[in-house]
């Protein structure tokens, strides 16, 4: 899993069935230091996440899992809302 | 698998179910000679790794929901072994 940080959301009328009714984030990846770092990805939401906060996501395969047994077209989700970021380094 | 060491952990409270029980560790993959590879990743701790330690990293995600006992979880990668040595033959 990687952290990251909500930037917005993207909006998909015209889009595959079992999509519908979910949340499509955009997800800015972040460096241990919480800066940004590498370019946006668009991902599901399975944990209620809001805009601005700072959230880790899985990538793959595994992405689709929350939604079982429906099986969604994700490689990217949302699974958990950071409270703190420790790293005493 | 890659070597990697412990750098920190994460706290959330609001996650998904599967996520429940297990410290959320953030692991620097390392190459061989110790420096860094790539950057962090957040890995599920299947061993009880603290930080500083040089652990085992599983970054694929059948191999990580086996080894925290979450089948059919969102789970790409996990801390599977603290190690104790590293030995790398010179040709």
């Amino acid at each position: 899993m990687l952290l990251g940080r909500i930037i917005g959301n993207v909006v998909c009328t015209m889009k595959d069935p079992s999509l519908h009714g979910q949340k499509l984030l955009i997800v800015q990846p972040l460096d241990r230091k919480g800066r940004d770092k590498g370019r946006p990805v668009v991902a599901l939401d399975a944990v209620g996440a809001g805009a601005g906060e700072t959230i880790y996501w899985c990538r793959g395969k595994e992405a689709s899992f929350p939604f079982l047994p429906a099986e969604l077209p994700t490689e990217a989700t949302i699974v958990g809302i950071v409270d703190s970021v420790n790293l005493p380094a | 698998m890659l070597i990697g060491r412990v750098i920190g952990d994460v706290v959330a409270t609001q996650k998904v179910a599967s996520h429940d029980g297990r410290k959320i560790l953030i692991v620097q993959p390392l190459q061989l000679d110790g420096s860094d590879r790539g950057d962090p990743v957040l890995a599920l701790d299947a061993v009880g790794a603290g930080v500083g330690e040089r652990v085992l990293l599983t970054t694929e995600g059948f191999s990580a929901m086996t080894a925290v006992g979450r089948p059919n979880s969102p789970i790409d990668s996990a801390v599977i072994g603290v190690i104790d040595s590293v030995d790398v033959h010179d040709e």
